[in-house]
């Protein structure tokens, strides 16, 4: 049997409970107002848009073996592993789209990073010793350069497994920054940071490639 | 001092006598053997590596080891001597495969290869730059010293394969393996044959196919041992 008074507190606790429950309710409306109100939507900086530049990118094709130069207008920033980033990207954009003439899944998203280090004359093979404060600087120095492209494990992974492929994949990859970026005059690549003995099986991603060496000249296969 | 003087010249018609027969002799012998003729068959992947995987579900390494033995049958069928990297599935490290065929001392070192990309057969030399024979050379970069002796095998078996009706890419590649070969070396990837449109014409599993492909190399490595025997 409940008694008069805890019957009395109960109901008294419930109607509490659910004043308190609105007024909450109410200040979080109000809060919410208050931050609407507070943000300035309206545009007080002109957005920064990066011109269009002519970019070449030399796009494989497995029905012959070649690397065909193709041109494409993309909007480019100054820094140049930034640039080489995005034509990378675009590069394997194209690989990436149904019926391309060389497929390869993955596309802009499988190339993480790509460093520019002064180039060294060492042997194939050999690694440049770069302290990680002349980073920076090496891009804006003028001498040849060293192009250290990163890709991420997936495109390792779900790269077609083959002699011909693999090879025609790292050498656009070197051609076109070669093209965009004349400096660069040695490409090695990482997957997820780290090296790694082949691509999908076949193509040596221990060496350093000469960049220049990957470009096709005219008619001719790389 | 003279001859007649010390009665030597019995003694020394006879020395004549015996140059001149000796001469003769050599003349109307046999020639000498020529000098074995070795080719390194080098069936790529094997063990945990399985290498790609071909559209009817078998494994590279599984189609490689079968066009090395088939090859390697049709070649001593004509005579030439074959050393093989592997003849199981077993996993065979690059740096052994290399030391296996360097050891050969053999004229023609072949990796074989198999992919769904492309069509025909691929012909792939070292994309090393050629340099001049050392008595000591770079493991990694070994094959450099034969990269123009590669290059010329590669042009005698385009030629072969093209005669044979097959459809070849020549190219070159930076292959462990073949870098580190003293020996004219090539890595030879097998894709299906395509007609316009890029349809395929014979798979990779058509056993016809296989054995046109074997034939045809054993045929461009025979002109290879013909043209490397011409003085």
């Amino acid at each position: 049997m409940i008694r008069r008074f805890q019957a009395v507190l109960f109901v008294v606790l419930l109607v509490a409970s659910a004043v308190m429950g609105v007024v909450l309710w109410q200040l979080r409306e109000r809060a919410h107002m208050r931050l609407i109100a507070g943000e300035d939507s309206a545009p007080t900086n002109a957005p920064l848009v990066t011109p269009a530049e002519q970019a070449t990118l030399l796009v494989a094709s497995d029905a012959d073996n070649s690397l065909l130069a193709q041109v494409q207008s993309l909007p480019l920033p100054q820094d140049p592993g930034t640039r080489a980033r995005i034509v990378l990207g675009k590069l394997l954009d194209i690989y990436a789209a149904p019926d391309a003439a060389h497929p390869v899944p993955g596309g802009a998203g499988s190339i993480a990073q790509v460093f520019l280090l002064p180039a060294t004359d060492s042997a194939p093979g050999a690694q440049p010793a770069v302290k990680p404060a002349s980073l920076s600087k090496a891009a804006q120095s003028s001498g040849p350069l060293l192009a250290v492209v990163n890709l991420t494990g997936s495109f390792a992974a779900g790269h077609p497994s083959g002699l011909a492929t693999e090879t025609l994949t790292v050498l656009s990859i070197c051609a076109t920054l070669h093209a965009n970026l004349p400096r660069v005059t040695q490409v090695r690549f990482l997957v997820d940071g780290a090296e790694r003995p082949t691509l999908a099986g076949h193509a040596d991603l221990t060496r350093t490639y000469l960049a220049s060496q990957a470009a096709p000249t005219e008619g001719e296969h790389p | 001092m003279r001859w007649t003087k010390l009665g030597l010249r019995p003694f020394f018609w006879a020395l004549f006598v015996l140059a001149a027969a000796a001469t003769l002799a050599a003349a109307q012998s046999p020639p000498a053997p020529a000098a074995r003729f070795v080719v390194v068959l080098d069936a790529a992947h094997g063990g945990d590596d399985s290498g790609g995987r071909l559209k009817s579900g078998q494994s590279e390494k599984a189609f490689t080891l079968a066009l090395s033995v088939r090859l390697r049958s049709l070649l001593a069928a004509r005579g030439i001597s074959v050393v093989t990297t592997r003849e199981s599935d077993a996993a065979v490290d690059p740096n052994r495969r290399a030391e296996i065929a360097n050891h050969a001392n053999a004229q023609a070192c072949l990796s074989l290869h198999a992919s769904e990309t492309g069509a025909g057969i691929h012909l792939f030399a070292s994309s090393l730059a050629p340099s001049a024979p050392a008595r000591f050379a770079a493991w990694k970069t070994a094959q450099s010293a034969w990269v123009t002796r590669s290059l010329s095998l590669a042009g005698v078996l385009n030629s072969a394969l093209q005669h044979a009706g097959m459809g070849v890419t020549l190219d070159r590649t930076a292959l462990p393996v073949v870098d580190s070969m003293t020996c004219p070396a090539l890595a030879v990837e097998i894709a299906p044959e395509r007609g316009p449109g890029k349809q395929v014409k014979s798979a990779l599993e058509d056993p016809g196919y296989q054995s046109r492909v074997a034939s045809a190399l054993a045929a461009a490595l025979l002109q290879w041992r013909s043209e490397a025997r011409q003085p």
